[in-house]
């Protein structure tokens, strides 16, 4: 087998590529676009308290549902919060948990990947207990989950991550499979390498760039379910805004102040957009069997 | 003689399949002496690679099992040793070349991380000593350039030069049994004479004994002191490889000759040993080469014959011929 092809089945994250790789993804367009909508938010969102002089929870009842203007860009809602500041603070809050979330579900699908593909004793444990997540539908899972736990922040993190946990294990226990049988990894057997030592140098960096790409959809779909959540009232609770909960607020007042249910829900579509063309980018650059037509 | 460095002894391996457990290397014994070469020569499937990966206790554990024999290296038992102990053999003692170089190098490591691998696992050198006995290593199997190609990633090097590296990684410990298998197959035949001339000389520099396994009679013959034949699964043949090549006594062997074409003259059409080999779960009475053989007798379908000794250390699994032979 040559290593091209050991590379289109794996996913390899081969260093021959590693160059090459930032390059294609630096004039990748899609890439690009993408990357430059998430830095922005993510900048917003860590610079807010620049971006912004007032408190997002400070109510003026004097200027309840002032339309978006030159003092209130975004319009305030029915407490007189400036929605502007509410949004750039909800950023933190909705990014950082589908950051969060991403990197969890990442490092577990890993994980659980791994050595479910390395100790063929524990798959089918492992892979059953995935498949019973797997069966519940993302956001109902995460629905109980975070009923179980109590509306905060963290049990959205928790249910999220449990959530989306499976799908990145799939992912990475089909493409460990494939490399733990490659000559490599039995010459490193051969030279006396532990399981863990060959899991670790010669598994995992193999055959996780699959993973890579699944864990910026998780980012995407982790805003939206902990939107999704707190308009349900179980996501994060108020007075701490996050996107969710300011659409959430804002909905009994739909036809009197669009403006608060409206720009929430722009970052939530700027955010989902630019994470969905970062992964389209990253796979097209990191799945050798689409490069040829990139 | 003093004591065999590996012996194998009486070895069957079996593997679980669908149908309960086959069959795919059954009976086999021999013995590699302190600094010997021995060629294991046999088609697809006749079980030399099996018996070679269970030299090392490679197979999968759960599908393999070991009902009959034993594998004593330096009179440490190979099939009886927990993992901790194969690690420390692996390697260190008994090391291991593969047939496919573009696949047998970790794509994310440079040269010096892998050939450091053992080093610093069994010897326990620091980076910047490993990687200086990486370098020492490299120019050991002929790499020009050391220094800088040490610091290399795989892809940069040709099918040749992975296999020069493969053959440093396994070196590195200087182990005392290096096995080989189909190390010069999938490379082109000019860079394949490089190979074996490097395997040759270090064996010679390192003392070390070579097991090489191939399905290439000319490769067997210009590298091995003595060549074991397998067939289906069953040694057929052991002899010293002139003895082998001057008078084969199998008729099996006999065919793997007379299918090796001509280094001159050539032209007339290749001999083939006619039919294939047979599955290892077949069901065949007596000798399992008997039905390819074109002189089976009444004697060969009756019961399997034995591995009988005829010359010294000639032996042979073939009941017609050694009959006549210690008649």
């Amino acid at each position: 087998m040559t290593d091209l092809a050991a590379g289109a089945i794996a996913g390899t994250l081969a260093p021959r590529r590693r160059f090459a790789l930032v390059n294609r993804l630096a004039s990748h367009r899609s890439f690009q676009i993408g990357l430059t909508i998430v830095m922005i938010l993510a900048l917003a969102a860590i610079f807010a308290p620049l971006l912004t002089s007032l408190d997002p929870s400070s109510m003026k009842v004097r200027f309840r549902f002032k339309p978006p203007s030159s003092a209130f860009p975004f319009g305030t809602d029915n407490f007189g919060r400036d929605i502007f500041t509410r949004v750039l603070y909800g950023a933190r809050v909705s990014l950082w948990i589908g950051f969060v979330v991403a990197l969890l579900s990442g490092l577990f699908g890993a994980t659980f990947g791994i050595l479910a593909a390395q100790f063929r004793r524990l798959d089918p444990f492992v892979m059953r207990v995935m498949d019973a997540l797997m069966s519940f539908p993302a956001i109902l899972l995460a629905l109980g989950v975070t009923a179980a736990l109590g509306p905060r922040m963290e049990s959205v993190m928790v249910a999220l991550t449990v959530a989306y946990v499976p799908a990145g294990v799939r992912l990475v226990r089909a493409s460990a499979l494939v490399v733990r049988e490659l000559d490599y990894v039995e010459a490193a057997r051969i030279a006396g390498a532990s399981n863990a030592r060959i899991m670790l140098r010669h598994i995992l960096p193999n055959s996780v760039s699959p993973l890579l790409v699944h864990v910026t959809f998780v980012f995407a779909y982790a805003i939206l379910a902990e939107a999704a959540l707190s308009f349900l009232g179980v996501g994060v609770p108020p007075p701490t805004a996050s996107w969710g909960n300011i659409i959430a607020e804002g909905r009994d007042y739909a036809t009197v102040a669009w403006w608060v249910m409206f720009f929430p829900g722009l970052g939530i579509t700027l955010a989902a957009l630019g994470l969905n063309l970062l992964g389209d980018g990253l796979r097209d650059v990191l799945d050798p069997r689409l490069k040829a037509q990139g | 003689m003093a004591d065999p460095l590996l012996s194998i002894d009486d070895l069957t391996v079996q593997f679980r399949t669908d149908r309960g457990w086959s069959t795919a290397v059954e009976k086999v014994s021999f013995d590699i002496a302190d600094g010997e070469s021995i060629g294991l020569v046999g088609e697809s499937g006749s079980g030399k690679s099996v018996t070679a990966l269970s030299i090392l206790r490679l197979h999968a554990r759960a599908v393999t099992r070991f009902p009959s024999g034993s594998i004593r290296y330096a009179g440490r038992d190979l099939l009886g040793a927990n993992e901790r102990d194969l690690r420390a053999i692996r390697g260190r003692d008994i090391a291991m070349v593969f047939q496919d170089p573009m696949s047998s190098l970790n794509p994310v490591l440079t040269i010096c991380d892998q050939i450091c691998e053992p080093l610093r696992l069994h010897q326990g050198l620091s980076s910047s000593d490993a990687r200086r006995r990486a370098i020492e290593l490299l120019d050991l199997v002929r790499i020009s350039d050391a220094a800088r190609r040490v610091d290399e990633y795989p892809h940069r090097l040709s099918g040749g030069m992975r296999q020069r590296v493969m053959i440093a990684m396994a070196i590195a410990c200087r182990p005392r049994l290096l096995i080989a298998d189909e190390p010069t197959t999938a490379l082109d035949v000019t860079i394949q004479a490089q190979i074996l001339e490097l395997l040759r000389d270090l064996r010679a520099e390192l003392g070390m004994a070579v097991l090489l396994i191939s399905h290439d009679l000319g490769v067997i013959a210009e590298f091995a002191e003595r060549v074991v034949v397998m067939y289906a699964g069953r040694i057929v043949e052991d002899a010293p490889v002139e003895v082998l090549f001057r008078t084969p006594r199998h008729p099996y062997t006999e065919g793997l000759m007379a299918s090796a074409p001509p280094l001159e003259g050539g032209g007339e059409r290749l001999y083939g040993i006619p039919g294939r080999i047979p599955d290892p779960d077949e069901v065949i009475a007596g000798c399992r080469f008997g039905p390819r053989c074109a002189y089976v007798e009444a004697i060969c379908r009756a019961a399997p014959p034995e591995l009988v000794s005829v010359d010294g250390a000639h032996r042979v699994r073939c009941a017609p011929r050694t009959r006549v032979s210690q008649n």
